[in-house]
């Protein structure tokens, strides 16, 4: 009886007694939700656009971020650094489809993300040989993105916004419309949708699969750029980011490989969820919650609806 | 002409679905074996043993198991950390119950939970395929990690939270804890894996193996034939995280010696699922070769760099190493993506008609 109460009861009354800490607590999932989704973004894009399931869009955060604040270090002023970062983001993707998707054409979808695999590896040793292995500040102020916080005295207390959060917020937000934007409304996105379709398909009307892949890594890689700044400025910029990015895999389950808005809602859910569970839930079974949580509410969802919430569902024929 | 069969006839069915139907195959294997059984263990040193081949050994293993649920029955999976985790923690728990019984025993009786858990983590499967999948193992992988670190129980309310292995003995001989020499763990380790290696062989050219690749192939057909896709599947998972556990409990009472629960991370099941892909899906052979490369690579590189006078500091010979190995990855999946199970028989064909092409 204690512990049912413990599980259905309890956590309740807290939050009525303390409806600051509950406004809190949802912003803060909010904002980390939003952090997923931006991830959960660059796999999605990179998805429609190739079938390919990148495992290294982790890695490319990290790299993208270092790069960042690795040229700012070397003594080029900040604004000159973001455009430099994004012209090395481009080369990048240019290297990435010349050397590692071009010749793995028509092959099979694990070989493809067996390959995204090695790409990881790589990026991982060779960010470390140029940048060094240890954790870096981000480079806030020199950006001119906002810093310090805004108090809201609301409910009988105190809710601490980071200015930072906000303009994350704004920015995935802006990131994500425009995306949509691109996908539903261009003729590159009509392109990529198509090369998402069917690879020979899209060959065989003209479209450069060459010419669409670069512009596909090249858009995950800004994304990748825009999720490293965001996420540097709220703690700092480490490889351990790597582990952070595999939390977008169960924010795509959510919201399925192949919707970009499902991404976002994904995002929420986790990041609200797993937040609200460590919180209230989180201490009856010792707390840490948060490194597994994402996963068994996807494996959930999952149950229910195999292809997520959001996904297209496959018919299989024999 | 170096590979011939000319004149090999198989006059029995016996014969000729036999595992090694080739007389070089079958000797070969059996030179392989004296080697692996007496000079290795009679002539490495420490090193050898320590660093090279008991952890080769337990990466096959843990390789193979992986192989009969990804590449045998296509289902993908990156909870072989957590499940090889489950193995150690059981044998931990019950060699210290039962300190009399031979530490054997409990290293393949840790294999049991796993199956467990494994079969449980498994159920989904019947309605979650590929990517979807992996995320579903990715629930297991990274809840059974954090089992292992909050649950004092399982490492005995130990005050480092690691798990400390206890010398016991075999037939007199100490065969796990610090005083057990190298060669004494490499052989109980071999054995092992000779073994287990051999059942699994058997298995995957039986019906259930048959049933199992039928599914890899297409569920929905294989169903259609007759084949009750939840108990294959089931009993795929529950097999693979068999094995899976066994190599865990072997990892730390064989190998590390002692293990806290960041050993059984997410990594483990990466580099055990490289492996698998890197050797060749669906092939037993594979398992080794796959383990061999990955294992022994960096080992390699870390030995070979510096000796051929390029004087680096530690670290950057560790960053080299990652990306040569990343390198090599791409590279391998672009030469051959079948694996190296494939290179291995496009040598053998080669081998066959030499000297001349065709």
């Amino acid at each position: 009886m204690d512990l049912l109460y413990l599980i259905f009861v309890d956590p309740f009354v807290q939050m009525g007694q303390a409806p600051d800490l509950l406004v809190q607590t949802l912003w803060d999932g909010l904002v980390s939700g939003v952090l997923y989704a931006l991830i959960a973004l660059g796999f999605v894009l990179i998805y429609k656009a190739s079938g390919v399931f990148n495992f290294a869009q982790g890695i490319m955060v990290v790299f993208a971020a270092l790069t960042l604040v690795g040229l700012y270090a070397a003594g080029i002023p900040a604004l000159p650094a973001l455009a430099l970062t994004v012209v090395i983001m481009l080369a990048l993707a240019v290297a990435i489809e010349r050397l590692v998707l071009r010749p793995l054409l028509n092959r099979p979808d694990i070989v493809l993300f067996m390959a995204t695999f090695g790409l990881t590896y790589f990026l991982i040793g060779f960010g470390q040989l140029l940048f060094g292995g240890e954790t870096k500040q981000m480079i806030t102020r020199q950006l001119h993105l906002p810093q310090g916080a805004i108090d809201l005295h609301i409910l009988d207390g105190l809710v601490t916004l980071q200015k930072i959060d906000i303009a994350a917020a704004v920015i995935a937000s802006v990131m994500v419309a425009s995306l949509a934007f691109v996908f539903q409304y261009t003729r590159i996105g009509r392109a990529l949708r198509a090369v998402a379709d069917s690879h020979r398909a899209a060959l065989s009307v003209g479209i450069s699969l060459n010419q669409i892949w670069v512009i596909v890594w090249f858009a995950a890689g800004v994304v990748a750029l825009a999720t490293g700044i965001m996420w540097g400025a709220r703690s700092e910029v480490s490889f351990a980011l790597e582990v952070v990015a595999l939390k977008a895999l169960p924010v795509l389950i959510l919201g399925g490989f192949t919707s970009i808005p499902g991404a976002i809602v994904g995002g929420l859910i986790i990041g609200l969820s797993e937040k609200l569970f460590e919180l209230y839930w989180g201490p009856l079974i010792g707390g840490g919650t948060e490194a597994w949580f994402a996963y068994v509410v996807a494996l959930i969802v999952l149950l229910f609806r195999p292809h997520g919430l959001f996904g297209e569902v496959i018919i299989e024929r024999i | 002409m170096l590979y011939r069969e000319v004149g090999q006839y198989h006059a029995s069915y016996r014969t000729d679905t036999a595992i090694f139907p080739i007389r070089q195959d079958r000797v070969g294997m059996l030179v392989i074996l004296a080697v692996a059984f007496i000079i290795v263990p009679v002539f490495g040193n420490s090193f050898l043993l320590d660093v090279v081949a008991i952890p080769f050994l337990i990466y096959a293993l843990a390789t193979i198991g992986l192989n009969l649920l990804t590449g045998y029955t296509g289902l993908l999976s990156l909870g072989t950390g957590g499940l090889m985790g489950i193995g150690a923690y059981t044998c931990y728990k019950l060699a210290t119950w039962f300190p009399g019984v031979d530490i054997i025993v409990w290293i393949l009786a840790g294999g049991v939970t796993a199956a467990a858990i494994g079969a449980l983590f498994g159920v989904p499967s019947l309605r979650i395929k590929g990517f979807y999948l992996l995320v579903a193992t990715l629930a297991a992988q990274f809840f059974l990690q954090w089992a292992f670190e909050r649950v004092p129980w399982l490492y005995n309310n130990n005050v480092s939270g690691d798990i400390e292995v206890p010398t016991r003995t075999l037939l007199g001989l100490p065969v796990t804890g610090p005083n057990a020499t190298p060669a004494t763990r490499y052989e109980v380790t071999l054995c092992i894996v000779v073994v287990l290696t051999v059942l699994a062989s058997h298995l995957v050219h039986s019906r259930v193996g048959r049933s199992w690749m039928a599914v890899r192939d297409m569920d929905i057909a294989a169903e259609l034939i007759g084949i009750p896709l939840l108990p294959t599947k089931l009993l795929s998972f529950a097999v693979s995280s068999y094995i899976s556990g066994v190599a865990g409990a072997m990892l730390v009472f064989l190998w590390y010696g002692s293990a806290e629960a960041s050993v059984f991370s997410i990594d483990l099941s990466f580099t055990i699922l490289f492996m698998t892909i890197i050797g060749g899906l669906g092939s037993l052979l594979g398992s080794f070769l796959g383990a061999a490369l990955i294992h022994m690579l960096p080992i390699a590189l870390r030995n070979v760099l510096p000796g051929i006078g390029l004087d680096l500091r530690p670290a950057t010979v560790e960053h080299l190493n990652l990306m040569i190995v990343g390198a090599l990855i791409i590279f391998f999946l672009v030469v051959e993506p079948l694996g190296l199970a494939r290179l291995w028989q496009t040598i053998k064909q080669k081998l066959r008609v030499w000297p001349f092409p065709y």
